[in-house]
């Protein structure tokens, strides 16, 4: 399958990743390389076969519901490269 | 020298002490930094922890693997401690808290010595996927370990601690064990819990063991085993230990897979060797015979299909805003997103979110990831179907013995196809070993691997001791 470019910028932008020069270049013949290999799926008749999605045969094992403290506020933010006391903090978008 | 678990424990009843042992560990870690096998060695923590072990022994209050010391590969959390899945996005990034597996290892008194370099985010075969450099082979340091699990391995291989743990996808613990010439066990999808396993693709990930012997995998698959309020994927039943006594008069009906001994590229030794394994087998009574399983070409693209798609849902908690890697001169959240996630990211993870986007992106879900998952029922169905007759089904774990670091790293399709003999455990959800088969006349180890049916570890560790002591 031929890749574009615009199909690469729609799907980097879907990934929130961004791809410039070479990099384009190569992921641009990487992504088409791997499409055609995974395109040999088209081999197999699947006709009528549900799609598996659960592998396990376990069904809604549920927990109790008990009241308990998880992480503190100070432990979820410490982990932030950018934050206050209270949120986390990101990059202003107008700069003055 | 302590090469298992067995003969420390030995060491121990004989007046050895836990941080002797510990520190013998240490000086070997030290002496073989130049392998890039360890990210981090918790040195003091671990001889406090041997000592605090030291006085449980003396007082006989000590858990089942006092003295056993376990390398975690970085994709572990072990709370208080760094795990970055040897990648630069979990940059700074301390774990909240311990995972469930290696928190059972831990209350049996197990000593955690260090963090194990792997591929990013368990994403590849080779170990040169990590952002901190690649892992050398200790059977010859021009070659990889193997991979994603590379780390563990190696530091198996070079008996830098007692037994590791990896995570195992698409093959992740088998491979390196083949290439390292080390047990790698996989256990039944959902027979231990993933709390705490930075998750790859949540429907194939598994934690498993490498180790010298079957004992030692035995003891901890068993520790760790089990339901926990924190995986809802897993199987509800108890797991006690491990009994590995073999029936020797109980005759097996085991079943190879002809379509793998007979692709092309297989290695011509690889294939005679296994085939001299199943004769052995033959010659001991059990009735081994060859069955055919049509999908192997199909088999490496299913898991691509599937395990991206779920990769690349799981890897958008990597924001740069939450935890670890912030790129500089951003603005806003989307362009913080963005610059963050395509410089902390290596090269093959974005390749695999980039496609695992694309098949799930409108207008190809349907022809890609649900076909994926219909072509998995295929494949799970017939694996049930090989299981139905036979109690274990024998395939060699690689095609070939490691290769040269640097070689493959070009060609990822290649690289990709270095699964194909374990993946189909992975897609079917079933427990896998891979055991050393001695080495190739290239003077490199390669592996044989055993595949059981679902939930049945206890017949496949039991067989597999038996493979290891009694087979030729």
């Amino acid at each position: 399958m031929e890749i574009t470019d615009e199909i690469v910028d729609h799907i980097a932008h879907l990934a929130r990743l961004e791809f410039n020069g070479d990099d384009k270049v190569n992921i641009k013949k990487d992504l088409s390389n791997i499409i055609d290999f995974i395109d040999q799926l088209n081999a197999v008749d699947t006709e009528g076969v549900e799609p598996l999605i659960f592998m396990s045969d376990a069904i809604n094992v549920l927990r109790e519901d008990k009241f308990e403290p998880s992480i503190t506020q100070a432990e979820a933010l410490k982990n932030a490269p950018n934050h206050d006391s209270d949120y986390f903090k990101i990059a202003k978008v107008l700069k003055k | 020298m302590y090469n298992s678990f067995a003969e420390i424990k030995s060491a121990l009843s004989q007046g050895d002490s836990v941080e002797n042992i510990t520190t013998y560990y240490l000086d070997r870690i030290k002496s073989h930094e130049h392998l890039n096998i360890f990210l981090e060695v918790f040195s003091e923590e671990a001889l406090s922890q041997a000592r605090v072990i030291d006085e449980k022994i003396n007082a006989g209050t000590a858990g089942k693997l006092a003295g056993m010391v376990i390398g975690l590969k970085d994709n572990l959390a072990f709370k208080g401690h760094r795990v970055s899945a040897a990648s630069k996005i979990l940059d700074g990034f301390e774990s909240l808290y311990t995972a469930t597996a290696v928190e059972r290892l831990i209350a049996e008194d197990a000593i955690i010595i260090g963090r194990l370099n792997c591929d990013e985010f368990a994403m590849g075969s080779s170990n040169e996927n990590s952002a901190f450099g690649p892992v050398k082979n200790p059977h010859n340091e021009k070659m990889v370990p193997g991979g994603s699990s590379g780390g563990s391995s190696a530091a198996i291989a070079a008996n830098l601690c007692t037994v590791s743990l990896g995570s195992d996808t698409g093959g992740s613990i088998r491979q390196p064990a083949s290439f390292s010439g080390v047990i790698g066990f996989k256990p039944t999808y959902g027979r231990i819990s993933r709390y705490g396993l930075l998750a790859y693709a949540s429907s194939f990930d598994q934690i498993g063991p490498f180790s010298t012997t079957v004992e030692d995998t035995a003891i901890v698959s068993a520790i760790m085993s089990g339901k926990d309020d924190y995986d809802s994927t897993l199987h509800q039943s108890d797991v006690s230990a491990y009994n590995l006594e073999f029936d020797s008069n109980k005759k097996l009906k085991i079943a190879y897979i002809q379509d793998c001994l007979e692709r092309d590229g297989i290695d011509p030794e690889i294939k005679s060797r296994t085939l001299e394994v199943i004769e052995d087998l033959r010659s001991k009574g059990h009735q081994v015979e060859p069955v055919s399983f049509p999908y192997l070409d199909q088999m490496v693209p299913t898991y691509y299909v599937l395990t991206t798609a779920e990769a690349s849902s799981n890897y958008s908690r990597y924001d740069g805003v939450h935890f670890g890697y912030q790129a500089d001169d951003v603005a806003g959240v989307e362009n913080t997103y963005k610059k963050s996630r395509s410089e902390g990211f290596g090269e093959e993870v974005k390749r695999r979110i980039m496609t695992g986007t694309f098949v799930l992106s409108h207008g190809y879900y349907d022809a890609y990831y649900t076909k994926g998952q219909k072509v998995r029922r295929v494949i799970q169905n017939k694996t049930k179907e090989i299981f139905n007759d036979y109690d274990f089904v024998i395939l060699p774990t690689t095609p070939s013995t490691a290769f040269e670091i640097g070689k493959n790293a070009d060609d990822p399709i290649t690289m990709y196809l270095q699964d194909i003999f374990t993946v189909q455990a992975n897609l079917a959800g079933n427990p896998a070993i891979s055991l050393p088969l001695g080495k190739h006349s290239n003077g490199l180890p390669f592996g044989i691997q055993v595949m059981a049916d679902h939930l049945d570890e206890e017949n496949l560790l039991a067989f597999a001791n038996f493979m290891m002591t009694e087979c030729h």
